[in-house]
């Protein structure tokens, strides 16, 4: 680790070699219970509070597959493209490591519950890459070790190691791709556009909350070079946990560049794990894949096989929500949005956000304004999701109604908005309370009219003598005057007709 | 307690004393005391207890009596007291599963059979001993020492459940749970004296059986008389959604099964006799009991007709890859990082995986580290196909032969054990010759069908059983035959078995453990 890796340049290596790659993705299902245990899953709670005697594997426990459970695997299996198996089962995964309780994992080894399955990937400018899925196979997760002491909070160092069993047995569903060929210099972005749109699946199927910071969605992602398109597949890297989509990028490209630097100077790749670094952006050697464990899996003897009828299966399939591509190109249709502004409303994942705002009555244009404006500045300035703001669509529908009916401007509105954000209550409680609507009332704004022209006399004579130019001062007055709760067109108007009239 | 002395309690049958009690003519505490005194006072020399939970028994005891006063619909054996085999967990009672690496633990819930137990208001005596995990035919292979064969107390009970049929037999409990893989309940039955039975695979719930081999393991009754075991038996059985592998399916009407076959007539009734589980290897005196008995079944209405299953032949072996294969995963949470015995290095680091090794090192006995060896290895990469998968082959085989067998007879019989219970470390030496004690039994597990082992006689004053099988899920045949079979038996004794048995040396304590 401490020696400095070797790179090419990206641009070389991809003109140089051919890239492959293979994506495993983890999901943690949403499930009210654990894949074989009746322990809650509520993320955050004290450790080892959510946890039963099968979750600790103690004497005499035994397992009972989760229904809702393979429902999830079975809706991705679906989403995927994938043929559902009439019948599977379950293996124990036999290795010894503190945070598995049972010191075997079970999961599905050799007949996945959904297999050889395909799924479209739009990247940015609307290329569509079709990548195959092998398959998708249940399996539990594993409890969450934390190191105490040493500097690195690894375990190397570290004087004693605590054992959270919490996560232990919260269902995973493993989706594997088969080698992903042909896509050239684009494998990074490849990669992530194909994360993201599974993440983007599992959420519109309501199987995880699939959220990216806390794990809910982890990625190992297999990088090989080979010399050219048609030679035979080379070896391959699979590195860990990555767990954003940019990072997702960006370990495939460093993976093509120090394995090309790796083959360009006469060496060949070593097969094996490697650990991801966030901060760093590099890739370090795990272990090596030629020396792996034996995993003695065996068909696990206390589950019964899984043999979801055809009827449940065809259930499952006429359930299904429409898919994220479609949907956004159904959107992007009724809302007249270009190509580039669907993109970065994607990507600002303010989707769901404007879809719910015009539904509650709000034009498209309007709610893209907002939430990609004034929202998504104040969601980026204090660092949280757009979805994580104190304010629902049906309140941003609220105040664009204010606006189109003409008692707030545009003004007024940007106040009454961070007033809302900042919980004073619903667009019009928030207007009334702090008085900001348009004053509408012409007796008001002749008297700031009459006002501003008596203060300024000099200006006046002027408007008189026909030199229009400095109407702006007076209206800027009576705006200043009316805390600019004033139509500006309409002191205008009246600024004018005073001094004709005079 | 009018008339009743707390010796003649211990002597009636499980039966018998749940009448007595529906009767008002003795009190749960009273029966359950008889027992505890029995125990401390044989005990010493039987050694079938691992723990005795004479508190919790008596408070048992107790709720039931009021209960009872208070005029409540009881269960058929409430007040009855039971003994339970160490290998199923107990909520706050030590369960050592007869090993070393559990000592000291107290379990924080109750197996489901057991729930079931407190349910129908049967005291627990206590936890019973056993070869360490099950992986025995003798009881010499538990961490806590031996139990000794109340008929010669230099002589095995068998095993693994050698301490629940010892403590059966020595009238230290009417009734007690085993748990049966290879016939670690109907073997030890055969060398005692006693009545046992495994159940048809997934008729009792294995959810807080410590797992030996997990599609093996049944847990069923251990009793004096066959009309008992099915007593307990409906108790005991029926479905439980916490174990994958349970029968969804009701139980038979086995109490009815037992008490028809109670009229000692079995007219119609198709046996088996399977030619594989007889002759060589059987000793001369248990081949000539299981002859005699197949006249009186005949006499009594039978048709007795010869099965073969060919197959039979490989069950030992293929028994031998899988029930090591299952165990040395099954054993794996035994690793000192969340409960039981925790050994830390005496030299270098105390590392996770060093202080698993070390604890592993000194909690598990050599029957146990020999088949978690012998599994480890049957499953490893490039001898799976040839080991486990072979093995799982031969199961194939050996069910289809049953299939066949089970459309010429309603049900099978044969010796229950190739012998008479051997001396205390006889074979200790000799696995192999140890495992083939369960060469009769073995068959019923690998299939999941339903076998029962009745007293069939004495072999130069030690007993020998009778084993009957039935197809899946007809565990009624068992009791109806096996009953059918006791009477005609006990007619000719004059009496049960257990009566021949000869005294056991007793101390006189003041007061139970």
């Amino acid at each position: 680790m401490s020696t400095t890796t070797d790179l090419v340049d990206y641009d070389e290596a991809v003109s140089r070699f051919d890239p492959v790659i293979g994506i495993e993705v983890h999901v943690e299902l949403g499930t009210r219970t654990k894949m074989f245990d009746g322990a809650p899953t509520e993320f955050g709670a004290d450790p080892n509070t959510q946890v039963t005697p099968v979750s600790l594997g103690l004497p005499g426990a035994l397992p009972v597959v989760n229904r809702t459970a393979v429902e999830s695997a079975i809706k991705i299996g679906l989403a995927l493209n994938c043929e559902i198996a009439e019948l599977c089962r379950f293996a124990r995964k036999n290795y010894f490591y503190p945070d598995i309780p049972k010191n075997f994992q079970t999961s599905q080894y050799d007949e996945p519950i959904a297999h050889d399955g395909w799924i479209d990937v739009e990247l940015e400018d609307g290329t569509v890459v079709r990548v195959e899925i092998e398959r998708a196979h249940m399996e539990e997760d594993a409890g969450k070790n934390t190191h105490v002491g040493g500097a690195t909070g690894r375990i190397h160092g570290a004087e004693y190691s605590l054992v959270d069993y919490n996560r232990a047995g919260i269902p995973l569903v493993e989706i594997v791709t088969r080698p992903i060929t042909g896509v050239g210099d684009r494998a990074p972005e490849v990669a992530r556009a194909y994360v993201q749109t599974l993440r983007d699946i599992f959420r519109a199927l309501a199987v995880s909350e699939a959220r990216m910071e806390r794990g809910n969605v982890r990625a190992d992602v297999n990088v090989s070079l080979r010399a050219s398109a048609d030679a035979p597949l080379g070896t391959r890297t699979e590195t860990k946990n990555v767990n954003r989509f940019r990072s997702v990028e960006r370990a495939v490209r460093y993976e093509i560049s120090r394995q090309a630097a790796v083959l360009a100077g006469g060496g060949s790749v070593v097969q094996e794990t490697r650990h991801w670094h966030e901060d760093t952006g590099i890739t370090t050697p795990g272990r090596v894949k030629s020396d792996a464990e034996d995993y003695r899996y065996f068909p696990e003897p206390d589950l019964v096989p899984v043999a979801p009828s055809r009827e449940w299966v065809e259930q499952i399939r006429a359930s299904l929500p429409e898919m994220p591509v479609a949907r956004r190109r159904r959107l992007q249709g009724e809302w007249g949005y270009a190509d580039a502004e669907m993109r970065d409303v994607v990507n600002a994942g303010a989707l769901d956000l404007i879809e719910a705002t015009v539904a509650a009555g709000a034009s498209p244009a309007a709610a893209r304004k907002w939430w990609m404006g004034q929202l998504a500045r104040t969601a980026n300035e204090s660092g949280v999701a757009l979805e994580e703001l104190a304010i629902t669509p049906g309140q941003v529908a609220e105040l664009q109604g204010l606006v189109d009916s003409g008692r707030l401007n545009d003004k007024l509105a940007r106040q009454v908005l961070a007033g809302v954000l900042a919980g004073e209550g619903s667009p019009g409680q928030v207007a009334h309370d702090r008085g900001l609507e348009v004053v509408s009332d012409d007796g008001a704004l002749l008297a700031a009219v009459d006002e501003a022209l008596a203060a300024q006399p000099d200006i006046a004579d002027k408007i008189r003598g026909g030199n229009l130019g400095p109407v702006g001062a007076i209206i800027g007055a009576v705006m200043k005057a009316t805390r600019g709760q004033a139509d500006a067109a309409r002191v205008r108007e009246l600024v004018l007709e005073r001094v004709t009239q005079g | 307690m009018a008339g009743t002395t707390g010796s003649d309690l211990t002597r009636r049958s499980a039966a018998d004393l749940a009448q007595a009690l529906r009767a008002g003519e003795v009190s749960s505490v009273e029966v359950t005391q008889a027992h505890l005194d029995r125990i401390a006072a044989v005990d010493g020399a039987v050694h079938a207890f691992l723990h005795v939970s004479a508190e919790d028994a008596l408070a048992t005891a107790r709720d039931v009596d009021a209960r009872r006063a208070a005029g409540e619909d009881l269960a058929p054996l409430a007040g009855v007291p039971v003994a339970v085999k160490d290998v199923v967990v107990t909520k706050g009672m030590p369960t050592t599963a007869g090993s070393r690496i559990l000592s000291g633990w107290v379990p924080p819930y109750d197996a489901t059979l057991v729930e079931r137990l407190r349910a129908a208001g049967l005291p627990i005596l206590g936890k019973t001993n056993m070869d360490e995990f099950a992986m025995g035919s003798s009881t010499e292979h538990s961490a806590y020492g031996n139990t000794h064969n109340p008929w010669d107390l230099d002589r095995i009970p068998g095993g693994s459940g050698g301490g629940s049929a010892a403590a059966v037999a020595a009238f230290e409990a009417p009734l007690a749970i085993g748990t049966d893989t290879g016939g670690s309940i109907r073997q030890p039955g055969a060398v005692t004296g006693t009545v046992g039975v495994k159940p048809t695979y997934g008729g009792v719930s294995r959810y807080g059986l410590i797992a030996l081999a997990s599609s093996l393991d049944q847990a069923g009754p251990v009793t004096r008389t066959v009309l008992d075991s099915a007593l307990l038996h409906e108790v005991i059985g029926g479905h439980d959604p916490r174990d994958s592998t349970s029968l969804p399916d009701p139980l038979p009407d086995l109490v009815g099964a037992a008490r028809q076959g109670l009229t000692g007539d079995l007219t119609g009734v198709r046996v088996g006799v399977v030619r594989e589980l007889n002759g060589e290897g059987y000793q001369a005196g248990v081949r000539d009991r299981f002859e005699e008995s197949l006249e009186l079944l005949r006499a009594a209405g039978a048709e007795v007709v010869e099965v073969s299953c060919p197959h039979f032949e490989y069950a030992l072996a293929a028994y031998y890859l899988i029930l090591p294969s299952e165990a040395s995963s099954n054993l794996a949470k035994f690793d000192g990082m969340r409960f039981g015995l925790r050994v830390e290095p005496t030299d270098g680091p105390a590392t996770a995986e060093r202080v698993m090794g070390a604890t592993r090192g000194a909690g598990f006995g050599d029957e146990v580290k020999r088949r978690i060896i012998l599994g480890t290895y049957a499953l490893s990469a490039g001898y799976y196909d040839a080991y486990y998968g072979s093995a799982q082959k031969v199961r194939t085989l050996i069910q289809r032969d049953f299939a066949a067998a089970f459309a010429q007879a309603d049900v099978l019989v044969s010796p229950t054990a190739p012998t008479t219970a051997f001396r205390l470390g006889e074979k200790l030496d000799d696995p192999l010759a140890m495992y083939l004690n369960d060469v009769a039994t073995i068959p019923a597990n690998l299939a999941g069908v339903p076998g029962l082992s009745v007293p069939n006689g004495l072999v130069d004053g030690l007993p020998v059983g009778f084993q009957v099988l039935a197809p899946a899920r007809a565990d009624d045949r068992l009791y109806r035959v096996g009953a059918a079979l006791e009477t005609l038996l006990e007619q000719r004794w004059g009496g049960p078995l257990l009566a021949q048995a000869p005294q056991l040396p007793t101390v006189t304590e003041g007061s139970t453990r």
